[in-house]
């Protein structure tokens, strides 16, 4: 829409502005420093570090398996999937393979974690854009998967549950039972979700054409998760490198090809339908096995690098471990999702109105301590 | 029983006449008049506040404040109380005299448009034969009060929050206008109390012109919550990635001022409405026909509640507009229907189509 | 044409929209999900391994099981843990053995991440569900888990 310029003798300037570190739209502690010529963005300079606990330094001091409650506090919605992805490597590099009772009550969890971030995102994202009631219908959802963990992990945000070689304990004989209810319930609540939300004329007209991300541009700033998947990149790491139980379920990769807020809004609803129906097929038959593979208690890797991926709600994560065989590692890096992914906002925020990077922040998904670790 | 309250009236009127000379007891009276209305004008205000608290709440499962006296009714004048107390700065190089004037017309505005209603048969404070007319020029002012209030805070953002919101207001203004237009081709006059005479005798308004009226209802109530900057138009106040609008330099009693004043200026609305489309008053099927004063007003309050209600679910479900949207749904869609609409009930009425 | 069939389809939405929110409003205030909470606390209970806080249990002659190995100190990845112990002569073996002095805890620092209830070999601490655990003075938050006069249960080393 060219609704700028129109007398051009008359020149404007252009004015800085701080969107702050506290704030009522961002998602977490971060500062954009915009710089905006009257409702248009000219640049977009996202400055970072107001959450940087060294995460990565205090792994180099912790011993392997008390690295894995660290990885709980970087990207909190998706708790367990980070847990298991350093499990993974650990496990790899000790050359142990797990039972399947593991792989599976692992990829449950997963999935139940996958849901639970997505909804908190449905609630958040609906409150950006000012339909305030959203946010409690997310949460009252939401408390449900909080209570399952609670009974079999004992903690609701920050569940240490996972540890090289299997499971700290094993499951409450409630588990199943709870998660087949709490399917039975969210499968009726989710189109309620759709008609709240999803058609509605305002938002489409919101989330439509806005914050347009091509295919080239995903793959060279390198985006993955959602943001990549809603514009055509197929990079779902379950499908393309599958861990844990992935390789014996069937699910469908949600993949839109127009690249703007409303397809990474769809991905993601697609997203929590193939969640379910994931859960579906793994809930009734979980194997038996050993909870916990035998490991020293003090774990010393071999020399060496390992490297493993996962898929968590926001993209995928990667974690590095460089070891020289004592007991603690050497070196700890994290590819945290959301970094790359905010390599984009800038590109993709030219010439939009100050309303359109609203709309854009709260279809990407960001958790602030993610980025920051 | 129901006389009792006509009654004081009547007395209180004859005592003030018999002790004062004739000029000075008619001001005396506007002036008793006067200060009834502001006490009207802030425990509606008050409680219009904590209404919208409990409905936003049980909209959103939860219940509302109940802490405070019963069902949470006093909260609202520990809310007064908390306002009253803030301290009132001064920001240095503000344009002193506008930023102290700016909220009082808001206030003033909202008042002086409460002031022609008919509450009931016996209670209207100022009944002139240009009702309608007079009720929608005096809202206008209410614009003055908020660009005002942003350009003597000194700040840019208030600037442009108030830029924005009277862009909004005089664009839809024009829409609210035509629909009433519509609706007073049917009646005839302006004067609001012939328009409840009129509607008495033929039905509620929206039914003897049923098409059109319908339209026209749907068209005020889209333009009346864009008049009040309530959400899904409220980019105004809730667009907070940048300030908080016009009244970010404003704290304690002058906030409470812009505040109150705009869910008055929803209760105007909402009354505007009311008499035009639903009958003012009277009553369903004419139930409680010649009662006096308190069935009358009783009906008025709850029609006005219903109306208000509604206002209160659309803020709840939707979200916000973008501001070329905003525009964009005024000047192309609302604008050319609302003529037409015009047009087709001038038709329906010289064909002698209503009901 | 396209121009009245928008109309129509964004007024079917937005009354879909509604319509939910309608349907909640009126199911209130009977479907509402408040815990009235400082008034519940009697009807209030954790679940079974909710992670409120570290206790060493006591059985009814004031004994515990914690032998001073160590073994959740060193599991501990911030130090919340401190065991202050010493060698002495046990009476009934008559040689020395190490016995502990006082079983430090610093709540303020726990991250209740559970590694060192999983490290005990003798299952001494364990989970407490309590989850009011704020206090005004910070020196309250370090706490000693065994109780004065309290020794270790005979022959708990197996």
């Amino acid at each position: 829409m060219t609704d700028q310029e129109v007398n051009t003798k008359m020149k404007t300037e252009e004015y800085f502005v701080n969107m702050g570190p506290q704030h009522p739209a961002a998602h977490g502690v971060l500062r954009l420093l915009l710089t905006i010529d009257g409702e248009i963005i000219k640049n977009v300079e996202p400055d970072l570090g107001y959450i940087h606990r060294s995460i990565e330094k205090m792994c180099e001091r912790d011993s392997y398996q008390q690295i894995v409650h660290l990885t709980d506090r970087m990207d909190y919605l998706s708790s367990h999937i980070n847990n298991e992805a350093v499990c993974l490597t650990v496990e790899k590099g000790l050359e142990i393979e797990v039972s399947d009772r593991v792989k599976v009550i692992r990829t449950i969890i997963g999935e139940l974690t996958r849901l639970a971030s997505h909804q908190l995102w449905w609630g958040v994202m609906g409150m950006d854009l000012g339909a305030l009631t959203t946010y409690f219908y997310a949460f009252r959802d939401r408390e449900l998967i909080n209570d399952i963990f609670e009974e079999t992990c004992g903690a609701r945000l920050t569940m240490n549950y996972f540890v090289p070689g299997g499971l700290m304990y094993d499951i409450h004989p409630n588990f199943v039972q709870r998660t087949k209810e709490f399917i039975t319930h969210f499968r009726t609540k989710l189109p309620e979700y759709d008609r709240l939300l999803t058609g509605n004329v305002i938002f489409e007209k919101r989330m439509k054409g806005v914050g347009l991300l091509t295919k080239e541009d995903a793959i060279s700033f390198g985006a993955t998760g959602p943001v990549a998947r809603g514009s055509g990149f197929a990079s779902d790491i379950r499908k393309k490198d599958p861990y844990s139980a992935f390789d014996r379920v069937d699910f469908k990769e949600a993949l839109f090809t127009e690249g703007d807020s409303y397809a990474r809004y769809k991905v993601r609803i697609m997203e929590m339908w193939e969640s379910m129906s994931i859960i579906e097929q793994l809930i009734d038959n979980i194997p038996e096995g050993n909870i916990k593979e035998p490991t020293k208690a003090v774990i010393k890797l071999p020399k060496g690098e390992f490297y493993q991926r996962v898929e968590t709600a926001r993209g995928e994560l990667g974690v590095y471990i460089n070891s020289t065989g004592t007991k603690n590692p050497y070196r700890v890096k994290f590819r945290s999702p959301g970094f790359s992914n905010l390599s984009v906002l800038n590109h993709i925020s030219k010439g939009v109105k100050i309303a359109d990077l609203v709309a854009t922040m709260a279809s990407f998904d960001f958790v602030i301590p993610d980025i920051d670790r | 029983m129901m006389n009792i309250p006509l009654n004081i009236v009547r007395t209180v009127h004859d005592w003030i006449f018999s002790i004062m000379p004739e000029g000075l007891a008619t001001f005396t009276e506007w002036i008793l008049i006067a200060a009834l209305y502001l006490a009207l004008f802030a425990v509606v205000g008050l409680y219009l506040v904590l209404l919208e608290r409990k409905v936003a709440a049980w909209f959103q499962l939860r219940l509302g404040p109940n802490r405070v006296g019963p069902w949470g009714i006093f909260q609202t004048i520990a809310d007064a109380l908390k306002l009253v107390s803030k301290e009132i700065y001064d920001p240095v190089r503000v344009d002193k005299f506008l930023f102290k004037f700016a909220p009082y017309l808001v206030i003033v505005a909202s008042l002086i448009a409460m002031s022609v209603f008919p509450f009931s048969k016996q209670f209207q404070a100022f009944d002139i034969n240009i009702g309608v007319f007079f009720l929608f020029a005096v809202s206008s002012i209410g614009v003055i009060g908020v660009l005002l209030g942003g350009w003597a805070s000194n700040n840019k953002f208030a600037l442009i929050g108030a830029m924005r919101s009277g862009l909004q207001t005089i664009s839809y203004e024009l829409s609210v206008g035509l629909s009433i237009l519509t609706m007073v081709l049917l009646t005839g006059t302006l004067q609001l109390s012939e328009i409840i005479e009129v509607q008495r005798t033929g039905g509620w308004l929206i039914l003897q012109g049923h098409i059109p009226a319908i339209i026209a209802f749907m068209i005020f109530m889209i333009a009346g919550t864009a008049e009040t900057n309530r959400a899904p138009f409220d980019l105004v106040e809730a667009e907070s990635e940048l300030g908080a609008g016009f009244h970010t330099e404003y704290s304690g009693m002058q906030f409470a001022y812009f505040f109150l004043a705009e869910f008055i200026n929803m209760f105007i609305i909402a009354s505007i409405a009311v008499v035009l489309f639903f009958g003012g008053w009277l009553s369903p099927f004419g139930i409680t026909e010649g009662i006096t004063w308190f069935p009358e007003s009783l009906w008025f309050l709850v029609k006005v509640l219903l109306i208000i209600f509604l206002m209160m679910w659309f803020r709840w479900t939707f979200p916000r507009l973008r501001v070329d949207q905003l525009l964009t749904l005024e000047w192309k869609y609302l604008l050319p229907i609302n003529l037409v609409n015009l047009v087709i009930m001038a038709i329906v009425i010289w064909l002698n189509w209503t009901i | 044409m396209s121009y009245f069939s928008d109309i129509y389809n964004g007024i079917k939405t937005l009354l879909t929209g509604m319509s939910v929110t309608g349907g909640y409003f009126i199911r209130a205030p009977k479907g509402s999900i408040t815990q009235q909470y400082p008034n519940n606390r009697e009807t209030l209970k954790m679940l079974d391994r909710f992670r409120g806080e570290v206790v060493m249990p006591h059985n009814d002659n004031n004994e515990h099981y914690c032998t001073g190995c160590q073994s959740c100190e060193i599991a501990c990845p911030n130090g919340s843990i401190e065991i202050v112990w010493d060698r002495q002569v046990d009476p009934e073996t008559g040689k020395k053995k190490k016995m502990i002095d006082k079983h430090i805890y610093h709540l303020g620092m726990c991250t209740m991440c559970g590694l060192c209830i999983e490290a005990c070999p003798t299952d001494a601490i364990v989970w407490a569900q309590n989850y009011e655990n704020s206090v005004y003075d910070r020196k309250y938050l370090t706490k000693v888990l065994n109780q004065p006069g309290s020794k270790v249960k005979a022959g708990i080393e197996e």
